[in-house]
């Protein structure tokens, strides 16, 4: 299948969905979902609670299954991919969840050390060092061997993120990465995300209606909208609250202050 | 107390006097009243307060002018609340601002019988789905296994053995030593009635090694180990943790509940073995103490009594329990909903499951071992 919108600006791209559709049994929460993420993107899907942007992530990393359309990483269909393909094409993926999702029952030495473990062949005390270092790019030098209950929310949304980051994924994807933080705390992470974007040229799926944070990293967005069940804007978010027109989403970028 | 006094000034006027402590506690007072004099006719064209009165209050004058507010609204009559403060006109004006949005309010009529038998049944249908396709996963996960190809953590397996072996122990040792006590109480005072004590020691070591050994154990377990199961992988799925393996390229059967499976079903034989040494024990234990009859006579009749074949059977059947007991807690823990009293359900819904599947896997081999003369 020939990839009509890559031709335009040069841009690669990443992620391509195409009419995509997602239902939760007979009720449609969005519909006709087209929209591409280029590489290299910062790419935030706003819109408001409620609106179905956590479960168009959870479509994008297989999760869920589309009611109709298809998703396409790299060109190749992920959504009719057999389930081998499909955790070949997700090992480029890191996901944060919401809460962090650290796996409890482990330290967070182990949580990162899982991964390099079972993708890679590297010898125990090598994953031990690869896990420090990939603790010590989030800030969390030295807490190695702390359980995920022991360390506080801010700190296992970070710690989250090293575990995201554990096998150099192309692609990561981030669902509400400043919810629960306090305002400095969501400042660096944003810092942190820019600066992994520029460091090692990965693309960067948000997730997110904080709009300081939307603003401050966001290079594309979509924004999902409730009341026309699809999304109604595309563009850079700096240039959609300068050029929108729709009530709906001005209100939305201004916290409904300007209607 | 709150008071409310409700005047007509003149044929044109309403006015409502509050006067005293509005509290919650003092209960609401009705604005039927109210409503009442609003009906009188002809109707007044204006409602007024006086407030001057008033003493300390809370929500229970909010909730009057609130109910005042919406009778005067219906009946199209002007509301004048410039009387009160100005902290009150606007927790009122704030109380009506915005109308009920159309659809909002939850539809708190059963359906039908015949709709809700149908959802039922329906949704027993999607369960036992749901059942088959964790059975045919486990069974996958299960050929990976005997691959050698399975995927798990190792140190997780040994985890769980010490969890739901050595652990269980003491439960184990105190419930079996019991069951040997009783069955050996219930035969004896029959036994005792032909002078036939020493058999107390056939009863009790039979029943130990075919039924109660394993079945005591299996109850035990399912009610520690296989609801421990649920509320693990229940949480687990409430907080995203299954959403992470599952992103992370891990099986979930193979990561997860494998081990589980195979830690109990390697663990039930050897407390079934234990419990039924300990609850031979227990038998003894009165057979000496009571019946009057001494240990090496007891443990003689015993080992006489006691076949190998029957402590095999045994041993095999707990295996099989094991199994049921942790497929049972991993598939509740599942199929849990993302709550709290959800996990509490898989929780509930685990014991009960494993109960049922115990007691018709006992029965199943109840009749197998006859039939095949065991």
């Amino acid at each position: 299948m020939a990839d009509e919108s890559a031709a335009g600006n040069g841009a690669t791209p990443c992620i391509t969905v195409r009419d995509l559709t997602m239902a939760y049994g007979s009720f449609v929460l969005m519909r006709d979902m087209t929209f591409t993420v280029n590489q290299g993107d910062v790419f935030i899907i706003m819109g408001g609670s409620g609106s179905g942007k956590s479960t168009l992530l959870r479509h994008l990393i297989g999760l869920n299954q589309p009611a109709h359309g298809s998703i396409h990483y790299e060109g190749q269909n992920f959504t009719t991919a057999d389930p081998e393909q499909r955790l070949r094409m997700l090992r480029n993926v890191g996901v944060l969840f919401q809460g962090g999702a650290l796996w409890s029952a482990m330290t967070l030495s182990e949580n990162i050390g899982l991964l390099l473990e079972e993708h890679t062949d590297l010898k125990p005390v090598e994953i031990r060092q690869v896990a420090a270092l990939k603790l010590g790019l989030v800030g969390l030098k030295g807490f190695e061997d702390y359980y995920p209950s022991e360390i506080s929310g801010g700190m296992q949304k970070r710690a989250g993120l090293a575990r995201a980051m554990a096998l150099d994924p192309d692609i990561l994807f981030f669902d509400e990465p400043s919810a629960g933080l306090d305002p400095i705390s969501a400042r660096r992470l944003d810092e942190l995300i820019l600066n992994l974007r520029d460091s090692l040229g990965i693309t960067v799926v948000v997730v997110s209606h904080d709009l300081a944070s939307i603003f401050a990293i966001g290079t594309h967005s979509i924004y999902l909208d409730m009341p026309s069940r699809t999304i109604t804007a595309s563009g850079p978010p700096k240039e959609l609250l300068a050029r929108t027109q729709d009530p709906t989403l001005r209100s939305f970028l201004t916290r409904g202050e300007n209607p | 107390m709150n008071q409310v006094a409700i005047d007509r000034v003149d044929s044109d006027v309403l006015l409502i006097r509050l006067a005293g402590r509005w509290e919650l506690r003092n209960g609401l007072a009705s604005a039927a009243a109210v409503e009442t004099e609003l009906r009188r006719v002809p109707p007044p064209s204006r409602v007024a307060f006086d407030a001057q009165e008033l003493g300390l209050w809370d929500s229970s004058l909010l909730a009057f002018l609130a109910g005042v507010s919406a009778s005067c609204r219906e009946r199209g009559v002007a509301l004048d609340a410039t009387a009160l403060s100005t902290g009150l006109h606007n927790l009122l004006d704030l109380a009506v601002a915005v109308p009920e949005r159309a659809g909002a309010r939850k539809e708190l009529s059963t359906p039908p019988y015949l709709e809700r038998l149908g959802a039922r049944a329906l949704a027993v249908v999607a369960e036992g789905g749901e059942t088959l396709s964790f059975l045919g996963s486990m069974t996958l996960a299960s050929v990976q296994l005997v691959r050698r190809n399975a995927r798990y953590r190792a140190s997780d397996l040994w985890l769980l053995i010490q969890q739901c072996g050595g652990e269980a122990l003491p439960i184990v040792t105190l419930i079996s030593f019991l069951v040997g006590v009783i069955l050996a109480f219930v035969g004896a005072v029959q036994l005792k009635q032909f002078g036939a004590q020493i058999y107390v020691a056939n009863l009790v070591g039979v029943a130990m090694t075919r039924e109660m050994g394993a079945l005591m154990s299996a109850i035990l377990m399912a009610g520690r180990t296989g609801a421990s199961f649920a509320a693990e992988l229940g949480t687990m799925k409430v907080t995203q943790e299954l959403d992470a393996f599952t992103t992370a390229g891990f099986s979930i059967p193979e990561f997860l509940v494998l081990p589980r499976v195979m830690a109990l079903v390697l663990m039930m034989p050897l407390l079934c073995l234990y419990a039924d040494f300990v609850g031979i024990l227990g038998g003894a234990t009165i057979g000496v103490g009571m019946l009057d009859l001494s240990w090496t006579m007891y443990i003689g009749q015993t080992t006489h009594a006691v076949r190998l074949g029957d402590t095999v059977g045994g041993l095999f059947k707990s295996a099989v329990y094991g199994g049921l007991i942790a497929g049972a807690g991993c598939v509740r823990g599942l199929q849990a909903g993302s709550s709290a009293s959800a996990v509490g359900r898989a929780a509930t819904s685990a014991v009960v499951t494993s109960m049922v599947a115990i007691i018709v896997a006992c029965g199943v081999f109840a009749f197998l071992f006859y039939v095949l003369g065991i």
